[in-house]
């Protein structure tokens, strides 16, 4: 299907920051390695000087807001895949939380073929929960499910399912076609009005508290829902110490749980929120500095099973205010590499195969785009799908929120240095990414049957 | 001083030299002709988004002893209620040239935005922001209480001096109070031991990091500790709840109005309790018979219409600080 793109061959790169080999990418598949890998790329292949580069599947994020349709000041399907590109990603999953919300099966296939149009990464789509994310009704899952955007991820993300009934049923009803409830863990009650952390910072700074125990009650009961009615449960950006105690004992009880971490929540403390900033204000909020040792810990023994992003766009007028009329959410796909670089890898807590696995192959087996002809995820094996994304993790570079790709700003790494950089991602073969800039106009995904 | 945000901003030193200038301001608002030349051609901007006459009101008459232009822009739509942004309004501050913005906004951290956004060049007072910080009314307090409990008949204001050894109780809704925060950061600075009391449901989360003990029971603290100041703090009528509109829960924060004064109102027989020279404080405006009952608040031990008069001479000292440091006082 990729037949018209020309092979790449990728000299000298450290598949999984293994041993240097060569790639050859044709006919959008991994094609052969090492010699062999030479001895076939013939004269017609582009040849990429990749020595030492680090490379990686292509990065798949579970957790996107690409915005469109509705918000297409703050980012528009095209801008948010081509940021995510740029941060190595193939796939991204796109939440539903739009306007009009992605609660039936037109909207979803309008989101999934802006993605496909635009070409720079699968985007596939996620269903709301509930009509209108109001979590009162169930919104017409299966009709989304059996779409074309083969919707498999369902969430209300940016409210809680809140109602424990309604949760139940959603879990129960995504058994029939192997989906899973992805739930943004917020008790609403609990947290009216809250506007960061509820712990000394807050006291002091006289911002209303937004308890860890709002988020980890309702995980908590999620955990037990998904244990009674024999479902699958992800838990969204969670983001405490506790919550990380309640996955731990989930999973040791054998609950079908999985649970993601945003790069935010490894990196940033609710310190921040003395600047008053908005740029720091985010849902869930910056916990302290104990529980990001918490997420990191569980991320590393794999309790937390993926890093999702929760590339949170929103235009300057929605952050250039005071922090209580400020929008919730930072952008996110141009850095999570390098704050999981920062904060996992050389700290020595992960390999780079474990961040192959946090953010590639585990999120993409969650979000069931981990088989067929688009697979995404898989290892870097011959005969996969040639999604590659080639990384020095040597660089150094500083954001420069003007220069990122997204069409909004609200990155809160601005000036930060941060270590490694992606120089190269391809998508079945085809570069999006080449010598870290955006490799234009590609021309559209062919076919779309899937 | 190129801002006053906090109380926090104050080390010992720069407060103890406040209250001596405001002393100084005091004293010259004896006099007949009250009005200094100081901040001639100096303009003052008086923001306010949120309705505070008095606080408004003292802020204009400090500035307006100073010889300064006072210019009152009541911006009660802001960002929030998607009026002209905090922003915007700032621009326009700038663009008329103002040399001082004193600041009052529901929002936590606004005066902080205006001073660290790059938005305006001027110095920022704080007026009040949300539940955060209202650092002139703890100066006024800290004020009062040195006229009170430091000074002598030789020099009244306690000239030079801090509030080492004083012990000041702050009773009531602690989570909501900026008056409360400031004093906490602003008695400790000057050596006053402080003690909160409240309901626990009314104390922040992370509040036992703070500089003061904390305590639920006032009886205990007027017994135990003989309060040399004790502050009553006003207590909102949406806190009280039952019609699950209290903001940060949905509930109220006390059973009812009558049980609150049982427990923490300052009646006449806990006045009786206190020592004899202990005054009672009250940032205004009172909630007579919930947290203070006439008999506290008309006594003679009452100092609350006093610390509105020290507040002004407090303003005047902010105000000259900030924008005539550089030259002489002419007095």
């Amino acid at each position: 299907m990729s037949g018209t793109t020309v092979p790449y061959l990728l000299r000298g790169v450290r598949p999984l920051g293994g041993p240097a080999t060569d790639l050859l990418l044709a006919d959008g598949v991994i094609a052969a390695t090492g010699d062999e890998a030479r001895e076939r790329a013939g004269a017609g292949a582009v040849v990429v000087e990749a020595d030492g580069l680090v490379a990686l599947p292509g990065l798949v994020d579970l957790h996107t807001h690409l915005r469109e349709p509705g918000r297409e000041d703050a980012e528009t399907v095209r801008t948010g895949t081509r940021a995510a590109a740029l941060g190595g990603f193939t796939a991204v999953h796109a939440m539903a939380n739009t306007s009009p919300v992605a609660d039936t099966a037109g909207v979803v296939e309008q989101v999934w073929r802006l993605g496909r149009d635009a070409g720079w990464v699968d985007v596939h789509p996620v269903g709301a929960v509930s009509v209108g994310l109001a979590g009162e009704q169930l919104a017409e899952l299966g009709a989304m499910a059996h779409s074309a955007a083969r919707v498999r991820v369902f969430s209300d993300d940016g409210m809680c399912v809140h109602d424990p009934v309604l949760m139940r049923r959603a879990l129960e009803y995504v058994k029939a076609f192997d989906g899973v409830i992805a739930q943004h863990s917020q008790e609403p009650r609990l947290t009216r009005g809250a506007q960061m952390h509820e712990g000394v910072v807050s006291a002091e700074v006289g911002l209303a508290g937004w308890p860890a125990v709002a988020e980890e009650a309702i995980i908590a009961r999620d955990v037990l829902l998904a244990e009674h009615v024999g479902s699958r449960l992800h838990v969204c950006h969670l983001s405490t110490a506790g919550s990380v105690e309640i996955i731990r004992w989930a999973k040791a009880r054998g609950i079908d749980v999985t649970a993601e971490v945003t790069p935010h929540h490894l990196l940033l403390t609710d310190e921040l929120a003395r600047t008053y900033d908005p740029l720091y204000k985010v849902n869930p909020p910056l916990r302290t500095a104990a529980d990001v040792e918490a997420v990191r810990e569980g991320l590393a023994d794999g309790t937390i099973d993926i890093v999702g992003t929760d590339h949170a766009p929103h235009t300057r007028e929605d952050k250039d205010c005071e922090w209580a009329a400020a929008a919730f959410g930072m952008t996110g796909l141009e850095t999570a590499l390098s704050i999981v670089q920062t904060a996992m890898v050389e700290t020595g807590r992960m390999s780079w195969a474990d961040v192959a696995r946090v953010l590639s192959s585990a999120p993409a087996r969650i979000g069931r785009v981990d088989e067929g002809a688009q697979a995404q995820g898989r290892p870097l094996e011959v005969g996969e799908p040639a999604n590659v994304t080639l990384v020095d993790t040597a660089a150094r570079w500083v954001v420069d929120p003007a220069a990122l790709a997204s069409a909004s700003r609200n990155t809160p790494y601005g000036g930060r240095e941060l270590a490694g950089r992606v120089v190269a991602t391809f998508l079945r073969g085809r570069p999006t990414v080449l010598d870290g800039a955006p490799v234009e106009a590609p021309a559209p995904v062919p076919g779309g049957v899937r | 001083m190129r801002h006053l945000l906090s109380a926090a901003d104050l080390d010992r030193d720069a407060a103890v030299h406040l209250l001596d200038t405001a002393a100084q301001m005091a004293a010259t608002q004896e006099r007949e002709i009250k009005k200094l030349p100081t901040l001639r051609g100096k303009t003052v901007v008086n923001l306010f988004f949120e309705d505070s006459t008095r606080t408004r009101i003292s802020f204009e008459t400090a500035a307006k002893r100073l010889s300064a232009d006072v210019i009152n822009f009541s911006a009660k739509g802001s960002s929030v209620s998607k009026g002209e942004s905090l922003k915007d309004t700032a621009l326009t501050l700038q663009a008329m040239g103002a040399d001082a913005v004193v600041v009052r906004h529901q929002a936590s951290g606004a005066p902080h935005r205006l001073a660290h956004s790059g938005w305006v060049g001027s110095a920022v007072v704080n007026a009040g922001d949300g539940t955060h910080q209202h650092p002139t009314q703890a100066l006024l307090d800290a004020f009062t209480m040195r006229r009170h409990l430091v000074g002598t008949q030789a020099d009244p204001d306690g000239t030079g001096r801090d509030l080492a050894g004083l012990k000041v109780a702050i009773v009531g809704d602690v989570l909501h109070s900026r008056v409360a925060r400031s004093n906490v950061q602003l008695l400790h600075t000057l050596g006053a031991q402080v003690t909160l009391v409240a309901p626990p449901t009314l104390v922040p989360v992370g509040a036992h990091t703070w500089t003061c003990r904390t305590s639920y029971h006032l009886d205990e603290v007027i017994a135990d500790q003989q309060p040399d100041a004790i502050m009553m703090l006003r207590v909102q009528r949406e806190r009280m709840g039952g019609d699950g509109s209290a903001a940060g829960g949905g509930t109220g924060f006390f059973p009812s109005p009558l049980e609150y004064t049982r427990a923490y109102g300052l009646d006449a027989r806990r006045l009786a309790m206190l020592p004899d020279h202990a005054i009672v404080m009250h940032p205004g405006p009172m909630n007579r018979g919930l947290e203070i009952s006439a008999d506290a608040a008309d006594s003679p031990r009452a100092v609350i219409v006093e610390q509105v008069a020290n507040g002004v001479a407090v303003r005047m000292a902010v105000l000259y600080l900030l924008l005539a440091k550089e030259k002489e006082t002419t007095r």
